[in-house]
């Protein structure tokens, strides 16, 4: 959540005049545009607060529905923005939505090498590690050692295929049903869904967590 | 000629740090209003990621992820008319005096 | 879409490989390698455009484009099966012999 601090107030990285050289520019220019009325603090805090309310559970929802019930799979890969907005997940500003399902054959990884493209309305903004200059290099020539430092060895007959998503696609991968899981419920299947499993670079967690 | 910033496949890349960090308040400003902006129709995503791919190589490196976001938007709001350099200049000695500034 | 897709699916293309000034969302790692059309996402506004504040139009079709990892990188021997597929405007492609799978 965004706090407004009073002017010279101590905040939590420090007082504010210590603050770097952009951070201070940031507040610079926010009061330069609302002085201009171009926008006013309250489209601001809006805004954070839209942001703040999307989280990796909005997609745990989708993958453990897509999970339990095929038709509604089905439905969601075929018009993934439709689907979203019946369940109440505004999708809007996703330009096109693509959901890829993981296999035992094949496994999806997804990066965005230019710059830190993200499903950010479906699973919220980036983990640091995805916008990291170690993952944007090696998720494409090195998606296997990737996903070992994840946790995750994949025998050699399984295709890794690295989706880059460089233009107006957003991708979330659908990742494999952990065995053993036919009779949890959608709400403990959706707490096996980690935010790393949509991704793709591991698999979804094999039980619930305490 | 491959710039800085088209970085996959590079092989000078080590172990990837997981580790998050909270965010700071001046990020999540910068996400906010590189969002509001956005979303108000007064720039667009590619304008700010051609400001980020134009900063010198040094910069793209060493500025966090967020001080990126706020120097491109600058650029562009700069670019657009909206505001002057100076002017941002001007305001950030404003508030220095204001947060206390030694 | 106004017209059909120059590249049908599952047709072998290859990345051009010019350098071109501005904004491009063509990864450098890519170009000049060759791949198959995995299918077309219909068209969008063009982002070398928009990069520089112009208005993104005509509209540019955007094909999921398909390469095996051996043949984008020098000794890629992770999985023989592995792949990366990159989103590339069709202004990008051109036609290449033989498929790329």
């Amino acid at each position: 959540m965004a706090h407004e601090h009073e002017p010279g107030e101590e905040h939590e990285a420090g007082p504010r005049h210590e603050l770097s050289h952009w951070a201070k520019r940031a507040y610079a220019m926010r009061d330069i545009l609302i002085e201009k009325g171009v926008v006013t603090e309250a489209d601001i805090r809006q805004q954070a607060e839209f942001t703040e309310s999307k989280t990796p559970a909005n997609g745990a929802r989708l993958v453990a529905l897509s999970w339990t019930d095929p038709e509604f799979k089905a439905r969601f890969m075929a018009d993934p923005k439709k689907v979203c907005a019946e369940m109440g997940i505004d999708a809007s500003t996703l330009n096109e939505f693509v959901i890829l399902e993981n296999t035992d054959k094949l496994r999806h990884m997804v990066v965005c090498t230019l710059c830190s493209c993200y499903p950010r309305p479906i699973l919220g903004r980036p983990p640091d590690w995805y916008k990291s200059f170690n993952y944007r290099k090696r998720a494409v020539n090195d998606p296997r050692g990737v996903m070992r430092e994840f946790g995750l060895d994949l025998p050699d007959d399984v295709e890794v295929r690295v989706h880059d998503s460089t233009a107006d696609m957003r991708y979330l991968v659908i990742p494999a049903r952990p065995p053993g899981t036919g009779n949890l419920s959608v709400e403990e299947l959706e707490k096996l869904v980690t935010r790393d499993s949509m991704i793709g670079v591991m698999d979804a967690l094999a039980a619930v967590p305490e | 000629m491959k710039r800085t910033h088209d970085m996959g496949g590079d092989t000078d890349a080590g172990p990837i740090d997981r580790t998050e960090h909270a965010m700071d308040d001046w990020e999540v400003l910068a996400d906010a209003l590189n969002q509001v902006l956005g979303v108000k129709g007064i720039k667009c995503t590619d304008e700010t990621r051609r400001a980020r791919e134009d900063m010198d190589s040094e910069a793209y490196l060493s500025l966090s992820y967020y001080e990126r976001w706020i120097a491109s938007l600058e650029t562009i709001l700069v670019e657009k008319g909206l505001m002057t350099r100076e002017e941002v200049d001007r305001k950030v000695a404003e508030l220095e005096e204001r947060w206390g500034e030694p | 879409m106004s017209s059909a897709a120059v590249f049908r699916d599952g047709a072998a293309v290859r990345v051009k490989a010019h350098f071109q000034p501005g904004h491009v969302r063509t990864p450098f790692y890519i170009k000049g390698k060759t791949g198959w059309v995995e299918r077309c996402y219909g068209e969008f506004r063009n982002p070398e455009s928009l990069g520089h504040s112009g208005d993104g139009l005509p509209r540019v079709r955007l094909y999921l484009v398909g390469f095996r990892q051996q043949d984008v990188w020098d000794g890629y021997d992770a999985g023989s099966k592995d792949t990366v597929f990159v989103d590339i405007f069709e202004h990008w492609l051109e036609p290449a012999a033989g498929a790329g799978t």
